[in-house]
């Protein structure tokens, strides 16, 4: 087994494991949590495959930006999730479900 | 790739560059008002829309060029979209300057978070390689979770913003995963280099299937494809209407423009500008788009029969007409592409036009429910008449520009041969469907008697100049040999 693939099959635990949080969880932080695991498998696949099929920095580049734009993304879901907890009392996304199916 | 060469770039990032100075502007103006006075920036971005659009008219005639070391691209094809999204944007604005949800509330940042969208748009529109593609997939997504979940104090609209938020970051983190895996695949983020490197035949088909679902997940949440929709009828029904509507319209045309960009170029053998473009042996993506186009206009129309609410008909129907426009994917050639600029922008005014009716009856009467709408046609024949044209354009019924959008349509996917004469049958069911539901709408508003409650408010004079502007292209656009047309099918031009 070489180095790259080992790399290729943490990121594929790491989205596999964020997929599973995603569809199982109920609490919007968790799920919140399970998304930030599938944008770092994303990340591990960028770096892994910019250091040993590219040898540039582009994919250091993309993972910079991928970081960045995690935390915006985590910065807006977070006061969305703080809005639903002062307006249902808890963050369950389980019970957000007036809007009718 | 040096700094002379990104300073030269800036001359053709103009509207983008004015765009960003009056939101800058508008953040800035908007801390030195009231929340009474703050639809000032309404008006203020509606100028800045126009100035962007004027902008955009002195682009015109710039053959296409790469831009910011080929980051973006400025083509026909993006030029195209960035007016439809841009006008979508000033008619919504618009829209939200009288509408009772909005009213007593604080709206700068509504009208700067537009702005904001639309800048992101115009990335969208433009971006040439998988790193801006995401960043402007997500700087739309991102401004459309605070627009849907802006009432703050309502939890209808709270629901829709958290639905919005967990569906959009889920399935674009699924994207980026498929993104990275062609990064590695072919060593180029480009999407040009990504076809090069994919033309030479080195992939296995098992990896490029993969990676083509995987980005799927992404471009069919933003133009809400089944199965990626579970969204839509729920953020639609709980966004405050101005923003149901532009979301309806204006990103998805958008999440259109980067679908056709990259399949077109990157899963493609040769130059998609010429006649003789094919898609990549070895990934049939169109066969995968018309079965996704064909499912995604079923459910969108078999689920809008039992609808009430006419935001949520209206949520479900925008399903439908994002599977009329896949269409036009699976064709894919010059044809085809031009058929989805004409019917994403005779979309931009129908389903802007329906949803300001909604929100008229909403200012006047207080209901959004279809069975309240009974006899409106009689109490506001003006807004009665309107609804009349925009259903009847969204059935796809002459003598609206909506028939000649569908129309271009099947056309394109029946002179492609016969390999998808089955989708056209398909999309003409379909068309029968949903003339079901529309014309519900209609029966309500002139067939049924019943008690009207007294009106509310006063429709104001520039609500009526409005519907006009919605109405009146609708009507006679397509006549005077059809300007649109010809600059649709002028506007088939990647920048490769």
């Amino acid at each position: 087994m070489n180095a790259l693939s080992s790399y290729l099959i943490l990121s594929a635990l790491l989205f596999s494991l964020g997929l599973y949080t995603v569809i199982t969880r109920k609490n919007a932080v968790a799920i919140l949590m399970g998304i930030e695991l599938i944008l770092n498998a994303a990340n591990v696949n960028f770096i892994a495959f910019s250091k040993f099929v590219t040898h540039d920095v582009e994919g250091h580049l993309m993972a910079v930006f991928i970081i960045m734009l995690a935390a915006a993304e985590a910065a807006v879901a977070l006061a969305i999730i703080l809005n639903l907890y002062n307006d249902h009392g808890n963050i369950n996304v389980d019970e957000a479900n007036a809007l009718k199916r | 790739m040096d700094l002379t060469q990104l300073a030269l770039s800036l001359k053709y990032f103009i509207p983008e560059m004015v765009l960003t100075g009056f939101i800058a502007i508008a953040i800035i103006y908007d801390l030195f008002l009231k929340p009474e006075t703050s639809h000032r920036i309404g008006f203020m971005a509606i100028v800045g829309l126009l100035v962007t659009l004027g902008m955009l008219y002195l682009q015109q005639g710039i053959p296409a060029t790469g831009i910011f070391a080929n980051m973006f691209a400025l083509d026909g094809f993006a030029t195209f979209f960035k007016w439809v999204v841009a006008i979508g944007a000033a008619l919504a604005i618009w829209m939200s300057l009288d509408t009772n949800e909005l009213a007593n509330r604080r709206v700068g940042e509504y009208h700067i978070l537009i702005l904001i969208l639309v800048l992101g748009m115009f990335l969208l529109v433009s971006a040439t390689h998988i790193i801006s593609i995401y960043l402007a997939l997500e700087m739309v997504s991102i401004m459309s979770y605070l627009l849907a979940g802006y009432l703050k104090e309502n939890s209808r609209s709270n629901e829709a913003s958290i639905k919005y938020v967990i569906y959009g970051a889920f399935s674009s983190g699924i994207m980026l995963y498929g993104l990275s895996l062609l990064y590695g695949l072919t060593g180029t983020g480009y999407i040009s280099e990504i076809q090069t490197q994919l033309a030479a035949g080195q992939v296995s088909p098992v990896m490029l299937i993969l990676v083509a679902v995987l980005l799927l997940a992404g471009f069919g949440y933003k133009i809400s494809a089944v199965p990626f929709h579970f969204w839509t009828p729920d953020v639609y029904e709980g966004a405050p209407t101005p923003i149901t509507a532009f979301l309806s319209v204006a990103p998805k045309a958008a999440g259109f423009a980067v679908l056709i960009r990259f399949f077109n170029i990157a899963f493609s053998q040769g130059d998609p500008n010429t006649p003789s473009w094919l898609a990549l042996p070895g990934l049939d993506w169109p066969m995968i788009i018309a079965v996704l186009s064909a499912i995604t206009m079923t459910v969108g129309n078999v689920l809008a029969i039992q609808q009430n609410n006419v935001k949520r008909l209206l949520a479900y129907s925008s399903i439908a007409h994002a599977g009329y426009m896949l269409m036009g994917v699976v064709v894919a050639d010059q044809t085809g592409i031009a058929a989805i600029l004409y019917y994403a922008a005779v979309y931009m005014l129908m389903n802007l036009g329906a949803f300001f009716v909604a929100i008229q009856i909403k200012n006047i009467y207080n209901t959004e429910t279809i069975a309240d709408y009974a006899g409106l046609g009689f109490k506001a024949p003006w807004i009665g008449m309107s609804m009349a044209v925009f259903m009847f354009a969204l059935t796809g019924l002459p003598p609206t520009a909506g028939f000649v959008a569908k129309f271009y349509l099947f056309r394109a996917l029946v002179q492609f041969g016969d390999g998808f004469l089955w989708l056209a049958m398909f999309g003409l069911i379909n068309g029968v469907v949903s003339l079901f539901y529309y014309m519900r709408i209609l029966k309500a508003m002139y067939f049924d008697k019943m008690e009207i409650p007294e009106k509310l408010t006063v429709v104001p004079v520039h609500f009526n100049v409005l519907m006009f502007i919605l109405v009146v292209p609708l009507l006679v656009g397509w006549m005077f040999g059809d300007p649109l047309s010809t600059w649709a099918a002028e506007a088939v031009q990647f920048f490769f």
